[in-house]
């Protein structure tokens, strides 16, 4: 009893000097901030700015932020046809896979979630699980008998694998949160199921659909190790093409971050666009409880 | 008058209603079909070349040679467990630093602030970022002679850091490199789990006295606590995998000491660059029996927690 009182005591005693705490406490707490903004920054700046500099100012320890920015990193990169190709190679692979996985996700979701096929809805998340590794050397075998070894198909294929359960996984989510009244309602009025989803719920998803396919399209873009196993010199993504860039070549850092900026700056634009359909499709399935 | 009515129905109608009551299957039957399939044949495949003395290439003729390929990996002191240990430090290292770090990030930028959109886009770069290009990053920031971390440390005094050049500084340096690149993802999942928690039991604990540390102890955290193993599920998943950084920075065998050698560049190695199929397999049924062990310990405790 006595030390409620005193506690309560301390408390009031504690008040007038609530405005100077609670400033110090924003100070601290912008600072923080900062400091956390800059932690994560910090690095990518630095290779941005890398890939201005010439490379005999990469290795010039005077010259870490005050430099002349220079293109040749870029004209070099760009002016190499190959490197050109490489880009469409990335974004073509990305652009059917992920049409595709949403073209088959999508529908799968809503019945996984529709009659709680738990079982089967395990089944594609395995898919999650699994180590790329052990399908690699069967996929190419087979592929290779097959002659889609160096081809675009081989390499959709493989991305669909990754996207699909990506696909699945938040379009489960988004149709649990839908209520069914919703179906029932559309049937009562003379709609058949397929018909309510079509007409119904298929519109109510776009912004579910947005996420599974953004986030689709990120996986896929930055995927590198079935592209490194699978893909031909002419049907190369970005990634393993500039991993080759330092393999060959003796290291031209400046080049490489140029490359590695062109590679990442779609990926940097979509996340300022898109930053909501990004966080909700990393969520989904952990805020539900 | 439902038979008549049936009869009338014309093929398009009674095709419809066909589709319509087995619209379960249809819809979830690719998708299932077609991972079924590219998952199916290959874990059949390895299961079979795991008893198999399959080298040089999978067409070539490979005799039955019962379980001595486990045998000889799981008896192998030399390449597997050395790597079963570096997965587990690497994956749990980094998981353990990237949970503290994520709350405490997710807690500092909880309640709303002046331009809280922009540091939430600032630290979705890193990890949606391609990670081949961030392991470039660090590549040249961790350079020895040129690179910017020794620069930094020399400007407050520390003599340079060998970072990857060296064994014993390459692990470490790797799982920074991790810690950076997904604390900001376990931070915007614990953030989006933060915002979705109701105000009220932090509220009543605040009025019957409790200071910030109890609060977020005893009320915030317990609450929280199915979103940190969604967090922790989906982060481990990934790190056990981890190859795109490990690979970038030290190549095949994970550099000349197999310093940064974990089970999953040990199968690439094997089977990509000695074509040693058996012994792959076999390892990597023993990884993917680890990686389930390790999702039903975390889902088996969960389930503990709730009862």
């Amino acid at each position: 009893m006595s030390a409620t009182l005193q506690t309560r005591s301390t408390a009031e005693i504690g008040k007038p000097r609530r405005p100077a705490r609670a400033k110090a406490y924003s100070a601290f707490r912008g600072t923080m901030i900062v400091l956390v903004v800059l932690t994560f920054l910090v690095p990518l700046a630095w290779m941005v700015m890398a890939s201005f500099k010439t490379n005999v100012d990469i290795h010039d320890t005077t010259k870490s932020f005050i430099f002349t920015p220079i293109l040749d990193n870029y004209s070099h990169v760009l002016g190499n046809d190959a490197y050109l190709n490489f880009v469409w190679n990335s974004f073509w692979v990305a652009f059917c896979a992920t049409g595709i996985s949403l073209l088959i996700g999508v529908p799968a979701a809503y019945s996984m979630s529709r009659f709680n096929m738990q079982k089967s809805a395990l089944l594609v998340l395995l898919a999650r699980i699994i180590p790329g590794v052990s399908l690699l050397v069967p996929w190419y075998y087979v592929f290779a008998n097959l002659g889609w070894i160096g081809g675009y198909g081989v390499l959709i294929i493989s991305h669909m694998f990754i996207l699909i359960p990506i696909s699945v996984y938040i379009m489960m989510s988004f149709f649990d949160s839908m209520p069914i009244e919703l179906e029932e309602a559309s049937l009562v009025d003379g709609l058949t199921p397929i018909g309510a989803f079509l007409r119904i719920l298929l519109p109510l998803s776009v912004p579910g659909i947005a996420t599974a396919g953004i986030l689709s399209f990120i996986f896929s873009w930055n995927n590198f190790m079935f592209a490194l196993v699978l893909s031909g010199s002419n049907t190369k993504t970005l990634p393993v093409a500039v991993f080759d860039f330092v393999s060959y070549a003796s290291i031209d850092w400046g080049s490489i971050m140029a490359a590695a900026c062109i590679m990442t700056l779609p990926i940097i634009v979509v996340a300022l666009f898109a930053q909501k359909y990004i966080v909700s499709g990393l969520t989904a399935g952990a805020t539900k409880g | 008058m439902t038979t008549t009515s049936l009869n009338q129905a014309s093929g398009r109608e009674r095709f419809s209603r066909w589709v319509n009551d087995r619209r379960k299957w249809i819809f979830a039957t690719p998708a299932m079909v077609f991972t079924a399939i590219l998952i199916g044949f290959p874990i059949g495949w390895t299961l079979y070349l795991s008893v198999t003395d399959a080298k040089g290439s999978v067409r070539a003729p490979a005799d039955f040679i019962g379980i001595e390929n486990y045998l000889d990996v799981l008896t192998d002191v030399d390449r597997f467990w050395p790597a079963v240990m570096r997965t587990g430090v690497f994956t749990f290292g980094a998981l353990a630093v990237e949970l503290v770090a994520g709350m405490a990030i997710a807690l500092l930028l909880w309640r709303p602030f002046k331009a809280q959109r922009w540091v939430r886009v600032a630290i979705l770069l890193p990890f949606v970022a391609t990670p081949v290009a961030i392991a470039m990053m660090w590549r040249l920031i961790f350079d020895p002679n040129i690179g910017f971390a020794n620069r930094v440390l020399s400007w407050v005094g520390i003599p340079p850091q060998p970072w990857f050049s060296e064994p014993a500084t390459t692990l470490p340096t790797l799982m920074f490199v991790d810690i950076w690149e997904f604390t900001p993802m376990i931070a915007i999942i614990l953030l989006a789990g933060l915002t979705s928690l109701s105000d009220e039991p932090d509220e009543a604990a605040r009025i019957d006295g409790a200071g910030a540390w109890q609060r977020f102890w005893y009320i915030t955290l317990p609450l929280l606590r199915p979103v940190v193993l969604v967090a922790v599920l989906l982060r481990s998943i990934d790190a056990l995998k981890t190859f795109d950084l490990l690979y970038v920075v030290k190549g095949q065998g994970g550099g000349s000491f197999h310093e940064a050698e974990t089970l999953n560049i040990y199968v690439y190695g094997l089977s990509f660059k000695y074509n040693d199929f058996g012994t792959a397999s076999a390892v990597l049924i023993i990884f993917f029996l680890m990686i389930l062990v390790v999702m039903w310990l975390l889902t088996f405790r969960r389930k503990g927690a709730k009862l």
